[in-house]
């Protein structure tokens, strides 16, 4: 998915794994990767001499106030493993999916206890998996839940609310 | 071109920045926690917009100028919000239509400007878009519900109709900055019209007559109540300027 600029494979694998390391503020378990959040990396071999690093990011949703302080944690992640010059890019085209949500990123989600984005359905009124105990027999509570990409439900076999987050 | 473009993204950026304003009033003070929540997530996403047509705006006015100079020291009438965002949030009836009214217009304005052949502007749009979708979508859902719900919160959504109504009339009235951009807002009041009808008819209230429509919002041309929001919202950076935290 995303666009590196020819750029050398242990290169690559370094920065990816600095990015990996990058959390969610609001959703600690997932990296900004799973989220899907990091649309490019530019690292000019030109400029390889004296780290010359351009992170492009996106936003989920445009008030998430999450965002400055992702773009502040990319920043010092980089610059504490070595690299210099480091631009953050802020793009708003293509606007942010939940279809960049990597699978893996869905699977971490639920364990936390929020339900993943379920691709047909951008809010359904029910039928949703409960994280806890995996029972469809879910409704909506409101189309809004504790932060701006999240719904809230309960869980109609075990009583549990829980949050989905919303496809988008 | 530059200097239309700059009023035209103020005018998006005023209407998105003064109803979030108006709409955070509700922090704390919701009728149910779940839509306290709600309505704050709302006001949060519509600042959001603000920001990127504010932060698009100044670099076409330069001057440092940057989105706060622009928020926080602007004057009332240099402010080009619809009238609509600027009324007092009322009660949760005239909150609700409020919001239905305007993100029945945004979505239609932000779908438009999506294919427009400004890149910038463009993506901001396609990334606004998706979130009125989903205000318009639980605007609707509450307008039906208070509507068609029980005497006392269909008088209060006749009540909110008959404040707000008045206020439409200049969505589709295309001003100077507009037509420079050859935007021609008078085309979306057909799509909006059917919108409103079909989510009125759902929730068994009447479409108004023909009435006075009040404008000049769009124009710097204010109701009394965009000087009292402007009083708070800009307070601190007025007596500290340049306050920081
Ligand atoms: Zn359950």
């Amino acid at each position: 998915m995303l666009n590196f600029l020819p750029m050398l494979d242990n290169n690559k694998n370094k920065i990816l794994s600095i990015l990996e390391a990058v959390c969610d503020p609001e959703i600690p378990v997932l990296s900004i990767l799973d989220m899907g959040i990091v649309r490019d990396v530019k690292f000019d071999n030109a400029l390889l001499a004296d780290g010359g690093i351009e992170v492009s990011i996106t936003p989920t949703y445009t008030g998430c106030p999450a965002m400055d302080m992702i773009a502040v944690n990319i920043k010092l992640a980089l610059l504490e493993n070595g690299f210099k010059n480091v631009r953050i890019n802020l793009v708003l085209s293509p606007a942010w999916t939940t279809d960049w949500m990597s699978e893996d990123g869905k699977i971490k989600l639920k364990k936390y206890g929020i339900a993943a984005p379920d691709k047909k359905n951008t809010i359904p009124k029910d039928g949703v998996e409960c994280p806890q105990c995996n029972s469809n027999n879910t409704r909506l509570i409101s189309e809004f839940g504790s932060t701006a990409c999240k719904a809230l439900y309960q869980c109609v076999a075990c009583e549990e609310p829980f949050d989905y987050f919303k496809c988008h | 071109m530059n200097n239309y473009l700059k009023d035209y993204l103020l005018y998006l950026a005023d209407t998105s920045l003064i109803l979030s304003q108006r709409n955070s009033e509700w922090c704390g003070h919701g009728p149910i926690l779940e839509q306290d929540i709600a309505i704050t997530n709302i006001s949060l996403d519509l600042l959001g917009q603000s920001r990127n047509f504010y932060q698009y705006a100044a670099t076409l006015i330069g001057d440092n100028a940057t989105e706060d100079t622009l928020a926080y020291l602007r004057t009332e009438r240099e402010f080009k919000n619809c009238l609509i965002a600027e009324q007092p949030k009322g009660d949760w009836a005239q909150t609700i239509l409020r919001q239905f009214f305007l993100s029945a217009y945004q979505y239609l304005v932000y779908e438009k400007l999506q294919a427009y052949n400004n890149e910038q502007l463009a993506a901001i749009a396609a990334k606004a878009l998706k979130e009125v979708t989903y205000h318009l979508r639980w605007s609707s859902e509450w307008v039906i519900r208070l509507g068609d719900g029980t005497e006392e919160s269909r008088q209060r959504m006749l009540q909110a109709t008959n404040e707000l109504w008045r206020y439409t009339g200049e969505f589709f009235i295309t001003v100077d900055y507009e037509k420079e951009m050859n935007i021609d807002v008078a085309d979306l009041k057909i799509e909006w019209m059917k919108t409103v009808r079909a989510i009125f008819e759902e929730a068994t209230l009447p479409i108004p007559d023909n009435t006075f429509m009040q404008t000049g919002g769009k124009k710097g041309i204010h109701t009394e109540n965009l000087g009292f929001i402007l009083a708070e919202m800009q307070y601190l950076q007025r007596t500290f300027p340049g306050a920081n935290w």
